[in-house]
């Protein structure tokens, strides 16, 4: 394990209370690897992601828990042992390259900048390197475009060049946020394509955040699912696709609208919605939405594989719903 | 421009043909003068014409630099131009000492947002932008120059006789001029880079590796001093352009700002004129330099339409 | 009556100028963001239109809804010529074509109440008049799922799919015979979608309404429509009856589209023939000559080049427009 993340709790003190963005999450990342953060709006996936490198250090965020990163604590460090690993053995990129760019300096100038945050280079081995970097993520003319600035470019090819930013350390991990929710989904595959060619070719561990588990199938070697700040399901990919143990998963995967196969009249909803994080519910915090919910909810399941009191061989039978995976609807009372 | 120029003049021409005892004829013959010398005076001056004759009279007139004053028969163009460098130095000078002390004031409230430097910045701004420029300006001379005798009261040193005590006649004068825009430039420059604090790229700056200083520098000074630059150019063209009148006057100056207070006072049109033409078309060329320069700062403008999406 | 053609387009046209120039402003160039796009639409019936970024299906839906006017063509909604109208005398027929907008949080005046934002189209077009107005706006809310008691609540107090029920209820508030629908579930959580696209579905039953259902999330796309349309670069490329597109694309478009789509089965998607596009989509300012297509597509000849394919019908209830289509399968 490269990275390994224990019991990281983020909250964010606001004008109507205390948001529990993030509770007691724990995920451990090997090197080679690529993990997938799994949730919907509200989840704490992006919070997770952010907090990992310290960018969501502020007055008003408090932040316990651990993470180690190759023998080091990264919640210990300050800003400047910080600088020591964001962009060189941890980089990140964001889901909106649009506006993730800034957009009155060239492409180029931002990625020098970076280079020359780090290492002790001239400008113009900084930007050959740029057009370098730029060539491998595949954009054309990578000599001319090294002088354009960000709005010169479509949306993939902005992304590229983020990835290729990202890239220009060579770092161990990268943290992907949504990187391709904001994309059509031609360029969509091609990004995704691009990441897993990074991720064979260099063994660059990556944590890929996303919404779509379309996007997890595609690429991923392990998955966690995240709801209401808590991660609900650690997997393998083939486990969480094919042998999932929580409610939630089940009702992720049933209320998909499917190309590979018909899908019923009504698509399956999960009924009812997140729980606010100013006060969440002290069980199981699907339990509200949950049409398995007993008695013994009440209590926080813990998380082991999956953060579920229901006994596995009673998942495996629960979660068949018509023939396919999914979350029952709840009887009427 | 030439539109605004025309516009500019017409307006200001009908204004003052409507203010009453504005008749300059009047005045020139005299306190006791009888209706036949005031009957002669109007027709020397030409203004027994038409309106639109005695406009387009004065036009040609200032376009040729033969526009005299109706009060001193003195040139109105030779006026302006002996005025310009005392009302320049007090505008560039002014100009340099709110922009330097805007930015800092700006940039440090911005850091420190919510703590105690910015709160006491704030304060100083609010301050600064409430106080009128005359009361000020008086306030200074009387205490600083009256009373304590740190700084000379007489009006203007030029800069070639003498530039220590050119520098020295002008302090005053500079800081009264700046400490209303050094408080309204520091709270924009303050909103503006909250604001872009909390921006994307920002994020992105930060999980590069770079340090926060840089950040705070590179990306979101700079980005939020684009807004700021255009402010400047238009506020600094309506400074020279005759925002300075008050201070010019107080400080005795002998500028552009003081000849149009004069002017002003004794209702005599011509130099009014001159000095409104002069004005505006000071304000409309900065606006179109802020306008190119616009284009060099924010390269979205300057290369045109968007990118393929 | 259903089954009746409600809405018909024809060659419709929208270009956008791009004008240059210091003095004079000139024309220099154009996007073309519609280049001639002909469908039909029959009552109750779910038309979906999909397509990436920059293929016009939005200038599309506004050009039809004449809320950009077009710059040839022809809409005729119920046997009415629309195009070349002015305002008043679109007003009545405006009523019967209500727009539903991608985003939730956008597209709702943050000013106004729930109540206001429903009840104001019904009593602008003379359906109702006060009480009467509060009473249909109670009912909207529960036929979208809301509790009628929030009618006096602001947007920001709700929740993303929430504000996308209230945006379907003012677009139901003057009973339309067609709804067009612009991205209406892209902007949501999938669990939410799921709840959208099953209102949207029930009130289709309920009402006897017709869609245009504009995304771009093809899955979605199947579930809804009864026929669906491809889109690239201002044209419609390929045209079929929903179950027949997704079997059989016959646009190399089509079938790039659809392999792009990651699906949810880790097996079936690794062991899938997969077609990746290389390359961005051009420009519509200048699309390349032939057909728009051939820049990117890997069965491309010399007559794609110059050529411009028509829209034939190349199977049952199936056009494309493309010189070489793929999975024909010869008809006996």
């Amino acid at each position: 394990m490269i990275l390994e993340v224990n019991d990281l709790t983020v909250s964010f003190a606001t004008d109507g209370g205390v948001v529990r963005a993030v509770t007691g999450v724990s995920f451990g990342l090997a090197a080679g690897e690529i993990l997938a953060i799994v949730g919907e709006s509200g989840s704490g996936k992006s919070v997770t992601a952010q907090t990992l490198i310290g960018l969501t250090r502020a007055p008003n965020t408090t932040i316990s828990g651990s993470v180690r990163f190759d023998g080091a604590e990264l919640t210990s460090l300050d800003d400047d042992g910080l600088r020591g690993v964001r962009g060189e053995r941890i980089a990140m990129i964001f889901q909106d390259p649009m506006t993730s760019l800034n957009p009155v300096y060239r492409v180029g100038d931002q990625m020098i900048e970076m280079i020359r945050a780090h290492r002790d280079v001239s400008k113009r081995e900084a930007r050959e390197r740029a057009v370098d970097l730029l060539r491998s993520v595949g954009i054309p003319n990578p000599e001319r475009r090294v002088h354009d600035y960000p709005h010169e470019f479509s949306g993939g090819m902005r992304q590229r060049v983020m990835i290729a930013m990202a890239l220009s350390l060579d770092p161990d991990v990268l943290i992907a946020d949504e990187p391709t929710t904001a994309l059509d989904v031609t360029v969509q595959a091609q990004i995704l394509r691009l990441l897993d060619q990074l991720n064979r070719e260099r063994g660059l561990a990556v944590v890929l955040i996303t919404h779509d588990l379309g996007v997890v199938a595609e690429i991923a070697d392990r998955v966690a699912v995240m709801y209401a700040g808590q991660i609900v399901e650690e997997a393998t990919l083939d486990e969480l696709f094919y042998d999932p143990l929580h409610p939630y998963t089940w009702g992720l995967l049933g209320s998909l609208a499917r190309l590979d196969r018909p899908n019923p009249e009504r698509l399956a909803q999960i009924l009812g919605q997140p729980p606010s994080l100013l006060n969440p519910p002290t069980g199981c915090r699907f339990a509200p939405r949950c049409p398995h919910e007993f008695d013994k909810c009440a209590e926080p399941p813990p998380l082991d594989r999956d953060r579920c009191w229901l006994d596995l061989d009673e998942k495996r039978r629960l979660r068949e719903v018509d023939g396919r995976i999914g979350l029952r609807k709840p009887v009427a009372p | 421009m030439i539109a605004v120029l025309f516009a500019i003049s017409v307006v200001v021409f009908l204004i003052f043909n409507v203010i009453p005892n504005s008749d300059p004829a009047q005045r020139i013959a005299g306190k006791n003068a009888n209706p036949a010398l005031i009957a002669r005076v109007t027709a020397d001056l030409g203004l027994d014409q038409p309106l639109p004759v005695q406009y387009l009279t004065m036009m040609r007139k200032i376009l040729t630099g033969q526009l005299t004053s109706y009060a001193s028969s003195q040139n109105v163009t030779e006026q302006i131009w002996k005025g310009l460098p005392a009302t320049l130095s007090l505008c560039i000078g002014a100009a340099v000492l709110w922009m330097t002390l805007a930015v800092i004031f700006g940039y440090l409230s911005a850091v420190h947002s919510g703590k105690f430097t910015d709160r006491a910045l704030t304060i100083l701004s609010l301050t600064g932008i409430s106080m009128p420029v005359f009361w000020l300006a008086a306030i200074l001379l009387y205490y600083l120059s009256f009373k304590a005798q740190l700084f000379p009261t007489s009006s203007y040193v030029p800069f070639t006789k003498d530039p220590v005590d050119w520098a020295y006649h002008l302090i005053l004068p500079w800081i009264t001029l700046a400490v209303l825009f050094v408080g309204f430039y520091s709270r924009v420059l303050r909103s503006n880079m909250l604001d872009v604090m909390n921006e994307d790229y920002v994020r992105t700056a930060r999980a590069k590796g770079i340090g926060e200083r840089q950040v705070r520098l590179r990306h979101v000074l700079r980005n939020s001093m684009i807004p700021i630059v255009t402010l400047f150019g238009l506020d600094f063209g309506a400074v020279v352009g005759g925002g300075a009148i008050l201070t010019e006057t107080v400080f005795n100056l002998n500028g552009v700002g003081l000849y149009a207070g004069q002017a002003i006072g004794s209702l005599d049109l011509p130099p009014l004129m001159g000095v409104t033409m002069f004005g505006a078309f000071f304000i409309v060329l900065f606006n179109t330099i802020v306008d190119v320069l616009y284009a060099f700062l924010d390269p979205r403008i300057r290369l045109g339409e968007a990118a393929p999406a | 009556m259903k089954g009746d053609t409600l809405l018909e387009v024809t060659d419709l046209v929208k270009h956008f100028p791009i004008k240059s120039g210091i003095l004079i402003d000139r024309e220099v160039g154009r996007v073309r963001a519609v280049d001639g796009v002909s469908l039909t639409l029959a009552e109750g019936e779910t038309l979906g239109l999909v397509g990436e970024s920059g293929c016009g299906k939005s200038t599309l839906c506004r050009a039809i809804l004449q809320l950009t006017a077009p710059t040839s063509g022809s809409v005729r909604f119920d046997g009415e010529e629309l195009v070349g109208r002015n305002r008043r005398q679109l007003r009545p027929i405006r009523r019967q074509m209500q727009m539903i907008f991608q985003d939730p949080y956008a597209s709702l005046n943050p000013r106004k109440r729930v109540s206001q934002i429903i009840g104001e189209p019904m009593e602008l077009h003379g359906l109702s008049g006060g009480r009467d107005t509060n009473a249909r706006v109670r009912d909207l809310l529960d036929r979208v799922g809301l509790p009628p008691e929030h009618a006096d609540r602001f947007p920001h107090e709700f929740s993303g799919g929430q504000r996308q029920r209230i945006g379907i209820a003012r677009a139901l508030a003057l009973r339309p015979k067609l709804i067009i629908a612009d991205e209406p579930v892209s902007a949501l959580d999938v669990s939410v979608q799921a709840q959208i696209v099953n209102l949207l579905k029930d009130l289709q039953d309920e009402f006897g309404l017709s869609y245009l259902f504009v995304a771009h999330d093809l899955g979605v796309v199947r579930h809804v429509s009864d026929r669906v349309a491809v889109m690239y670069l201002g044209k419609i490329v390929e045209s079929a009856r929903a179950a027949a597109l997704y079997q059989q694309p016959l646009h190399p478009y089509s079938t790039a589209l659809l392999s792009a789509v990651p699906i949810p089965d880790p097996k079936l998607n690794a062991s899938r023939e997969r077609l990746i596009l290389e390359g961005d989509p051009p420009s519509p300012i200048d699309p390349p000559p032939g057909c728009h297509f051939h820049t990117r597509c890997p069965w491309m000849t010399d007559e794609c080049r110059t050529d411009e394919p028509e829209l034939r019908e190349l199977a049952q209830a199936h056009v494309a427009a493309c010189h070489h289509p793929r999975n024909l399968v010869e008809q006996t």
